[in-house]
């Protein structure tokens, strides 16, 4: 970040691609992509809408961090300690997803997702 | 640390109310409340946790009190849920969190590395104005009725079936986590940059590698909290399903976002707690720390492993049963950095020529407490045993023995060991002395029939309990007054000092560090020329470190 200018238009052109890339998140809501069916235990159903919408996302970030937060323009420490602020987003969906993905394993105990609509009726008939 | 500035020390002859320092630079309220030094604001942080330390107290004293009879005696169960809530959310966010960073941490780390002010210095003014601001938001949820989630603000207590001030608390610790991140930063920037001369990474204390290690965990986790937090203020205003299940969301999901920021804060509370041990162990037993460098990356390796840790909280909330399995082990590796650090304090006891002072008294009753509270936390993250435990009185004294026993403790040990330096008085040592020894005596009357509780299986948070649980529970009511005596004591006698107290000197106890090699109270500057660091820390072997 030492003292670098980044010149005006490269700022507009980010600007204008966030506007972009915005007005697509909007549009591509509207559209149904479906679901891709990986046959894989652990995630069997991977919908295609929140991928697309994730990963515009990601382009957007990305546009932000190293252009506007000048990430691309500093030391490499600097980057070293932007990468770190993701390996522990990293460590928190992983972990977070080793329990998610895995809950459903165990027979006797159940999934939340499998034992809801077993449960909730139940608890109805209850009251 | 030896250096070859300043060999004369200019305050050292001269009564402090002579000399200008830090506390009589400028007068009036405007000096203090739009100061950028960071000793001023570390008076200001000081003042602030001193006060939310003893409105939680109030509401412990309340919850004891009333626990001494089985039906309760004191509060209908109702407002017994606000009281544990109130005491955890403040003693947790608005004191252990805060407490040594941001009041020691504050005014040594720019001193110990012989800097003049922390690299922001109006950024670190407004951490407290944004800690001011957090802290009223809470207190206004404690008039307005109290919330009664526990400190945890689990869903579905928070979202669905809460009808309590959750919104305002929430809001209160989420402003206040910014607090912290502005604290971490700016130490992280200060110590990359700013260190004296000839002050290298392995020269540096280990106060000032456990405030690194803490400044990282505040800068990684905080944000996390204020998002989870976020979303739960989401869900309770605009119905998006997350914690939820009705509408789509997993109430274990808010667990796992909750504890990857708590658990990790369980270490912002105890590491600095850590690094005053390192100072006082050293400095009262007139040697070296034993294995510097493990001591210092031990702190590191606290800080990355206790990110992987969180999932012991949840081992019987519905968690995946593998997903547990892998949390358990990682849970014991974290002990091994904690262990490695108590065996090197222990050894660097061992032939030391130690003196009972107040600060030491702290420093001895750490480390017997710190060992028992991380003992009992290898029984909560054994899969099995957790079963058993979980949820009991057991986890309250475990975690008491590691947040009171050690942070507190720490805490204390701290401010009387750097009191003199602050306010260029000493305090009454025999009074010191007496309150340490109350406040040790006091805090395991109160907590260490709570192991014997857990174990029989009486449950946390439950405003009534069977009669054959109440000696042990009365017993705990008696140590909690003692302790709550404890407390006061100190209270009394460091305001005292601060008129009466006698004249402290620049080096009152002999000890080594830059922060002693300037006068007390420090002058605005803290250095009137830069130190140059010759000497590796804690140099006891060499000049003998006679005391003043």
């Amino acid at each position: 970040m030492s003292g670098h200018v980044v010149p005006v238009k490269t700022y507009l052109g980010i600007f204008v691609a966030l506007l972009v890339l915005t007005a697509l998140t909007t549009g591509v809501a509207f559209v149904d992509f479906g679901d891709i069916h990986t046959g894989i235990r652990l995630i069997e159903v991977i919908p295609l809408n929140t991928v697309v919408a994730l990963a515009i996302a990601v382009v957007k970030m990305l546009l932000v961090i190293l252009f506007f937060m000048h990430v691309k323009y500093s030391s490499s420490l600097t980057k070293i300690v932007v990468m770190t602020g993701f390996l522990f987003l990293a460590i928190l969906v992983s972990f977070t997803l080793a329990d998610e993905l895995t809950r459903g394993w165990t027979p006797e105990a159940g999934g939340w997702n499998t034992a809801l609509p077993t449960i909730l009726p139940l608890l109805r008939s209850l009251f | 640390m030896s250096t070859t500035v300043i060999p004369e020390l200019p305050g050292q002859e001269i009564p402090a109310e002579s000399r200008v320092n830090y506390l009589n630079a400028s007068y009036g309220v405007k000096s203090w409340l739009l100061t950028t030094d960071h000793k001023r604001i570390a008076l200001l942080y000081l003042g602030s946790i001193t006060l939310m330390f003893f409105v939680g107290g109030f509401f412990a004293v309340l919850m004891r009190l009333h626990l001494i009879e089985p039906q309760g005696a004191l509060v209908a169960p109702e407002t017994y849920n606000k009281l544990f809530t109130m005491h955890g959310v403040i003693m947790v966010f608005f004191f252990l969190v805060p407490s040594i960073p941001a009041t020691l941490g504050n005014f040594l780390v720019p001193m110990m590395i012989g800097a003049r002010d922390l690299a922001f210095p109006r950024l670190n003014l407004l951490s407290w104005y944004i800690y001011i601001i957090g802290a009223a938001f809470t207190l206004y949820a404690v008039i307005s009725g109290g919330v009664d989630t526990g400190w945890t603000f689990y869903t579905p207590y928070s979202s669905t079936f809460s009808h309590t001030s959750v919104i305002p608390t929430a809001l209160g610790v989420f402003i206040t986590g910014f607090s912290s991140i502005l604290t971490g930063l700016n130490f992280v920037v200060t110590i990359h940059k700013m260190r004296a001369p000839g002050l290298t990474w392995f020269r540096l204390p280990l106060f000032i590698w456990a405030m690194y290690a803490t400044s990282i965990i505040f800068i990684l986790g905080t944000p996390v909290i204020a998002i989870t937090l976020f979303l739960l203020g989401l869900e309770r205003l605009l119905h998006i399903g997350i914690f939820d299940p009705a509408i789509g969301g997993d109430p274990i999901l808010f667990q796992h976002m909750f504890w990857f920021y708590s658990h990790p804060a369980v270490y912002i509370m105890i590491l600095p707690g850590m690094g005053v041990m390192s100072e006082l162990i050293t400095c009262f037993s007139r040697k070296r720390i034993f294995g510097y460098t493990f001591v210092a990356f031990s702190s590191l390796a606290i800080a990355i492993i206790s990110f992987l840790v969180w999932g012991h909280h949840m081992f019987v909330t519905g968690q995946s049963i593998y997903a547990g399995l892998i949390f358990s082990v990682l849970s014991f590796l974290v002990a091994i950095p904690s262990a490695v650090k108590v065996f090197n304090w222990t050894a660097t006891l061992y032939k030391g020529s130690i003196s009972y002072d107040a600060p030491m008294l702290y420093a001895l009753g750490f480390i017997g407490l710190f060992t028992m509270g991380g003992l009992t936390g290898l029984f909560l993250a054994s899969l099995a045993t957790d079963v058993h435990l979980n949820g009991t009185y057991f986890i309250v004294a475990h975690f008491h023995y590691i947040m009171v026993g050690g942070a507190v403790m720490a805490y204390l040990g701290g401010i009387h060991f750097w009191w003199p330096k602050i306010t260029g008085r000493m305090y009454p040592d025999g009074w010191a002395r007496f309150a340490a020894l109350v406040i040790f005596v006091g805090f395991n009357l109160t907590f260490f029939p709570q192991f014997v509780l857990g174990y029989l299986g009486m449950p946390r948070r439950y405003a009534v309990y069977p009669t054959e649980f109440q000696v042990l529970n009365v017993m705990s009511s008696a140590g909690a007054s003692i302790l709550g005596i404890g407390y006061l004591i100190p209270l009394i006698y460091l305001l005292w000092s601060i008129r009466y107290g006698p004249i402290a000197g620049p080096n009152p106890w002999g000890a080594k560090g830059l922060e002693w090699e300037t006068p007390s109270p420090p002058p605005t500057e803290n250095f009137e020329e830069i130190p140059v660091v010759t000497a590796d820390a804690y140099d006891y072997a060499n000049v003998g470190g006679s005391r003043v």
